[in-house]
């Protein structure tokens, strides 16, 4: 790992402000993502901003809905006896997701900045145009079976890697960040980005910019909830392909549903179209095989990953049928 | 608790010596850049002594581990794996992986179960630590060390260290209830023998004993 300076802020805005100072600074909470990648030489940052003293952690319930500090644990979360009543799927999603050891350790703020699992971006003896813009792709004709069917581009076809950011699209969460301009608000579809011409991006945050907090309004639906994750063995590893359904179930009629899909694309997949397919009609298997028909649309696998083809509509299928109690 | 001596950085002697400790004693313009180590990194690059800039890289760590509080000057980018078994010789704890994915070096922090490889040293100032030797009462086992031996929870051993500290969260969090939850919660403990029957057993008897853990 390479030398760097070490700061420890106690207040948001001094942390601000000492990341901008130079141009080669990291944040670091639980440091589960960002160590891993110092170690490899992926990221060699000059200096690290330590936020674990900022107050961030508090979950707690507002007029609109619920308030999760960047800094609260993904362990901590996936506990919470608020985020068990209003979000089950959030804690779902997050107990399918890495050890109970990285979820004691690993924030909310850090998981939506997680990098991707692309073996490519983490071999730095590869091209990789994320890890070094226009040096290439070696997953497009590469071992790609853990890539993106949606969404990808010339320069680059990795995926995503959380769970927790899948509950949180199908949520229609809020991201507030902070930065030397003051605080903005993102919708959580709006965070993520597709890689296009810069898939060195991952995320719409401008530089030196802090995630304070996500807001999740209060849901249509607690009940009728899954999150599907599906993966090379039972635990303890990244999706091939996971799925989140919240659906809201009135005398078996869908009255709104919302999917989202994780381990196909650069950012959690919303899936509007099929959304929609099922707004209105009963909660019938027939209904989720169409649904997951026009989920597919659009999508393009790549010599490896030919199986998430079918993989995906199964597992939107079985997801839709776990949410809504259908044998 | 016994509070120990302060560790003095291994290099030091070695390094300030002669001319070294003069030249460092005399130059305000290195106790400055002593406040901004960014500066300092580029005054080795241009000719000062790298060693020199590690001395003054250094961050003041108030930890304490097993019960013994630690009073320690640390590099920032030494882990906590390393912390524990290089510099305080708790060799108990494992490097298996150095990258998460196998729990050999999995240890308690505040009481929760961590993987210490991936967590800066630096980043636990005046946190409890507990290790794998910090478990048993003396020489009296704890009940899961107890159960591993009875139920040959290991083949190899290497694992072993971190399959008991985290088997003891596991049982703490309320996460041992049954076989499922038991392979589940232990699932960031890989063990390359394959002894996880002979580890879940361990696991079960004591949380089915109900004694406190």
């Amino acid at each position: 790992m390479n030398q760097f300076q070490y700061v420890r802020p106690t207040e948001q805005t001094s942390a601000v402000k000492s990341f901008v100072k130079d141009a080669n600074t990291q944040f670091i909470a639980g440091g589960t993502n960002l160590i891993d990648l110092m170690k490899m030489g992926v990221v060699t940052p000059d200096r690290l901003v330590d936020i674990n003293r900022l107050p961030l952690k508090e979950i707690k319930k507002t007029t609109t809905g619920i308030h999760i500090g960047a800094l609260a644990l993904n362990s901590q979360v996936a506990e919470s006896s608020l985020i068990l009543q209003h979000h089950p799927v959030l804690a779902l999603a997050l107990n399918a997701g890495a050890s109970p050891q990285l979820r004691n350790m690993a924030t909310v703020g850090g998981n939506m900045l997680q990098r991707t699992r692309c073996g490519y971006f983490f071999d730095t003896s590869m091209p990789c145009n994320k890890r070094q813009p226009g040096s290439g792709c070696g997953a497009i004709e590469g071992i790609n079976r853990m890539h993106a069917i949606f969404g990808a581009s010339e320069s680059c076809i990795a995926v995503h890697p959380s769970d927790m950011c899948v509950a949180l699209a199908a949520l229609d969460a809020t991201v507030t960040v902070l930065g030397l301009k003051g605080e903005r608000r993102i919708p959580f579809a709006d965070f993520h980005r597709l890689p296009g011409d810069h898939p060195e991006h991952d995320n719409t945050l401008q530089k030196g910019e802090l995630i304070l907090a996500i807001d999740i309004p209060d849901a249509p639906a607690t009940k009728n909830v899954a999150y599907l994750k599906v993966r090379d063995r039972t635990s303890y590893a990244f999706a091939l392909v996971s799925v989140a359904a919240v659906l809201n179930i009135e005398g078996g009629i869908i009255k709104s549903a919302r999917l989202a899909m994780g381990g196909v694309a650069h950012k959690p997949w919303r899936l509007h179209e099929a959304e929609k397919s099922l707004i209105g009609k009963p909660a019938t298997l027939d209904n989720f095989k169409q649904a997951s028909q026009i989920a597919m649309q659009g999508a393009k696998a790549y010599k490896y990953n030919q199986f998430k083809l079918k993989l995906g509509p199964n597992t939107i299928v079985q997801a839709l049928k776990t949410a809504a109690g259908v044998a | 608790m016994a509070k120990k001596k302060p560790i003095t950085p291994p290099e030091s002697d070695s390094l300030l010596n002669g001319t070294r400790r003069d030249f460092l004693k005399q130059s305000s313009f290195l106790t400055a850049i002593a406040l901004t180590p960014v500066s300092l990194i580029k005054a080795a690059e241009s000719g000062l002594d790298e060693k020199i800039a590690a001395v003054f890289e250094k961050v003041p760590l108030n930890i304490t581990v097993n019960g013994i509080k630690h009073d320690l000057s640390v590099e920032p980018r030494v882990t906590l794996l390393d912390l524990l078994r290089e510099q305080l010789h708790l060799t108990g704890t494992k490097k298996g992986c150095d990258r998460g994915q196998c729990g050999a070096c999995t240890v308690h922090v505040d009481g929760k179960r961590v993987n210490s490889c991936l967590s800066l040293a630096a980043m636990h100032d005046g946190q409890h630590v507990t290790t794998i030797e910090g478990l048993a009462n003396g020489d009296q086992l704890h009940p899961l060390q107890e159960a591993f031996i009875k139920h040959d929870g290991f083949q190899c051993g290497y694992c072993t260290p971190g399959q008991i500290m985290s088997g003891v969260a596991c049982i703490r969090e309320g996460h041992a209830n049954n076989e499922h939850d038991i392979r589940e919660y232990m699932s960031g403990n890989i063990c390359r023998c394959g002894a996880y029957p002979n580890i879940v057993n361990a696991i079960q008897e004591v949380s089915k004993g109900g004694q406190k853990v």
